[in-house]
């Protein structure tokens, strides 16, 4: 859904060089046509976008608890859109949680290109990963195998 | 919850700690289930990735519907293997007991229909451990461990936890298993002050 809302100019203007879209079911050839300043890449699917992740410098994402956690794990400062139209409430408790913690960036489709615009990603705290451990240890005790 | 465990001590009893550790080694659960959904796979996963080798063998129960997760417990058992040598695991499916967005009346139906399969499956492997973080397949699990309960067969441990995703309301699976599970772990804060019966350990996956 975003293509249509991304000027190629914003993101140049940035200096991003590159885009690469999961466009899903939507269009697969981009709305967004590519320049020499702006490459566009797209495709529907991928089994894990961790290889796309890792070369990215800005991920822009819709509010999928998935999408935003595997970002966050993997360093890359991140811009949530949501829709409130298309996701259940309970979908958006994450990506709201992660932004009043200054995780994330987040806005909604109107106002993404002025995010884009003023953003400045040295203010996003990194994000500390979880304790399993702590779990595994709060277990054996309730099992008994301290 | 002291005759929860098992201890196969061999008639021995011993003071000396190194052999008390070594009885540590035979200190075994006859089951651990680990019930999920898809989509919640790779959470439960992140769990189990800390947890020692005592939690064996290892029972996976998730919906017949799911087509993602077998390869991730595949994947994820292997690696556990080249860390420990008698790794032992199973895989089970259970029909889906609730479909995103499904009514609760026809929910209910669907339950019943799921507990057809859970409570054999349950009943067959006696777990005295149950790991869920839900949605939906976990509740027939747990309503067979309760049944079992009840009749004095086996008592199961019950250990919800509920998804990094949910922060200030529970799943429809956690609202019910808030009330019938041993211990009930949530990850954000504010599901800890509106459900005081939870534990908070911070954020765990």
């Amino acid at each position: 859904p975003f293509p249509p809302l991304l000027p190629p100019q914003v993101l140049q203007s940035r200096g991003y060089q590159k885009l690469v879209l999961q466009v899903g079911r939507g269009e697969l050839k981009p709305a967004l046509r590519g320049s020499p300043a702006l490459a566009v890449e797209a495709f529907r699917f991928k089994d894990s976008l961790a290889e796309d992740l890792r070369r990215a410098d800005l991920v822009i994402s819709h509010a999928g608890a998935g999408s935003c956690l595997e970002t966050l794990e993997e360093g890359k400062p991140l811009i949530v859109v949501t829709n409130e139209k298309l996701m259940n409430n309970h979908q958006l408790e994450l990506a709201k949680q992660l932004h009043r913690d200054g995780h994330v960036l987040y806005c909604n489709c109107s106002t993404l290109v002025e995010t884009l615009q003023s953003m400045d990603l040295s203010t996003l705290k990194p994000y500390p990963p979880g304790q399993p451990e702590k779990f595994a240890l709060f277990l054996d005790k309730v099992v008994g195998f301290q | 919850m002291k005759n929860f465990h098992q201890y196969i001590l061999k008639g021995k009893v011993s003071d000396s700690t190194e052999e008390i550790e070594s009885y540590k080694i035979f200190r075994v659960l006859t089951a651990v289930y680990f019930v999920f959904t898809g989509g919640h796979t790779t959470e439960i996963l992140r769990l189990l990735s800390c947890l020692s080798e005592s939690y064996s063998p290892r029972h996976y129960i998730f919906a017949d519907s799911d087509k993602m997760s077998e390869a991730k417990i595949r994947s994820f058992e292997q690696k556990r293997a080249e860390t420990f040598s008698n790794s032992q695991f199973t895989l089970d499916r259970i029909p889906r007991s609730r479909e995103v967005r499904q009514s609760w009346t026809s929910s209910v139906v669907t339950t019943l229909y799921s507990l057809l399969y859970s409570l054999p499956l349950t009943y067959r492997l006696k777990p005295d451990l149950i790991l869920c973080n839900g949605p939906g397949t976990c509740v027939p699990v747990c309503i067979s461990a309760l049944l079992l309960r009840l009749l004095g067969i086996k008592r199961a441990i019950i250990v919800y936890v509920e998804s990094i995703c949910r922060v200030e309301t529970l799943s429809l699976s956690g609202k019910i298993l808030y009330y019938f599970s041993d211990y009930f772990i949530v990850q954000w804060p504010d599901l800890k002050e509106k459900y005081p019966k939870s534990v908070y350990l911070g954020r765990v996956v």
